[in-house]
């Protein structure tokens, strides 16, 4: 975590007020600081998109994964011991040379905690919210990425409670790898479909 | 309501910009605010579509400038002044003027990895079968309520294809507004983006969004 001193006197204005919130919650005796501490924690270092690449590798490597992933999606992520707040009801999308699929929360910033962990600034952020479903080619030129005009392109907008795990196309010169190789590949960007599985040269052997 | 967080197919902010090797909070005030706002879940005087209508009920102006911590801040302060559990004197004045409300539930540090890692099921059982079903045509209501939605303002009067079902689920818009939870089918509907966006749209688009049963009507 960074301080917020470089940022001058707008946000210390505002640190003073979360100190504060947190002073009258704790003294009115409705928060406990440390399991402030312990949530806080969680998301910082136990939760995040490693969780979802092993999601991804293991259908990259087990066709009967793959297959439980189309059928009951948070069945199969929750056996691997993925399970919690904000995916409670899980859906994978699978991008095919046909079609790529991109997800958003144009109404505020819905994403799959337990397998990505809390969504970066960007996806939250309102030109990503704006563009997503209007000019998602123009989005993904921004992330350097450019599909071919004849793969189609599919926009989950997150409106209820559903959250959606995208599973990008598992790169090329990979066969035969071991599920914990292949996680290597799977970025947090290529599960939200703002980017691609890195290919095997991208990565340190 | 038609708030500034309806921004899909809104223009004029840029591009996107992504920060490489972005930290999980960006400074330990927003870690503060995301933990504070989890652990009151536990006394039980809102629900999450409470909290979603408490950030996106904040005037437009001050919703588009503020940061997303920032407006998750200003939403705790508006639920615990709505549900009486702190005054607004006591925010104004930084520290709390008289005792908490007794038997209010709070989050202990041993619960915190069990309540974080349960799945919490949004289902729940109906006696009236889905009138819809996979393949169906439907035409969005067109429908501008005062109150929560889960509605995007550029889905409405269009119509598309329902593309799944995921059961009877609590409904956002009554659940937010203290109506309990009335439960409805939900719905994934699937748009062309020549439906949404007109004729200039990229033909190879497709948009869904998952809608509950009183946005649809038959197409």
């Amino acid at each position: 975590m960074t301080t917020d001193g470089e940022h001058g006197g707008e946000l210390s204005d505002v640190e003073l007020r979360v100190r504060a919130l947190e002073s009258i919650l704790t003294e009115k005796g409705y928060v406990d600081p440390a399991a402030v501490d312990a949530v806080v924690e969680t998301y910082e270092t136990r939760i995040g998109p490693r969780n979802g690449a092993r999601v991804v590798a293991k259908a990259w490597a087990d066709d009967g994964f793959a297959q439980w992933l189309r059928e009951d999606a948070t069945a199969a992520i929750s056996s691997l011991g993925f399970t919690g707040r904000q995916g409670d009801s899980m859906v994978a999308v699978e991008n095919t040379p046909t079609e790529h699929h991109m997800v958003v929360c144009t109404l505020c910033s819905c994403y799959p905690w337990p397998v990505l962990g809390l969504p970066p600034v960007w996806y939250k952020s309102a030109p990503y919210r704006s563009r997503a479903v209007f000019d998602p080619r123009g989005v993904l030129a921004e992330f350097g990425v450019t599909l071919p005009e004849s793969t189609r392109i599919r926009v989950w907008d997150s409106t209820a409670e559903v959250r959606y795990l995208v599973i990008p196309m598992r790169p090329a010169g990979t066969d035969g790898w071991r599920e914990e190789r292949l996680a290597d590949l799977v970025t947090r960007n290529s599960m939200i479909g703002t980017g691609l599985a890195l290919s095997p040269e991208q990565v340190p052997a | 309501m038609n708030g500034a967080q309806d921004m899909g197919g809104q223009m004029g902010f840029g591009p996107v910009e992504a920060e490489t090797d972005e930290p999980t909070f960006h400074a330990d005030w927003e870690a503060r605010v995301l933990g504070l706002t989890i652990a009151m879940g536990a006394a039980r005087a809102w629900n999450l579509d409470m909290g979603r209508f408490a950030r996106e009920s904040l005037p437009p102006a001050e919703y588009l400038t503020s940061s997303y911590y920032q407006i998750w801040l200003r939403g705790l302060q508006k639920l615990l002044v709505q549900s009486g559990l702190v005054t607004q004197d006591e925010l104004d004045a930084g520290r709390s003027l008289e005792p908490g409300r007794p038997g209010t539930g709070v989050l202990k540090p041993e619960n915190v990895q069990r309540v974080l890692g349960t799945s919490v099921s949004n289902e729940r059982p109906v006696s009236t079968p889905a009138r819809f079903a996979v393949g169906d045509a439907v035409v969005i209501r067109n429908m501008h309520p005062l109150g929560h939605t889960r509605l995007p303002r550029y889905a409405r009067a269009k119509r598309g294809v329902v593309e799944m079902i995921h059961g009877a689920q609590v409904f956002a818009d009554a659940h937010a507004s203290g109506l309990g939870e009335e439960p409805q089918w939900l719905y994934t509907v699937r748009f062309t983006g020549l439906e949404l966006w007109g004729d200039d749209a990229d033909p190879s688009l497709a948009v869904s969004i998952d809608a509950w049963e009183s946005y649809l009507e038959a197409g």
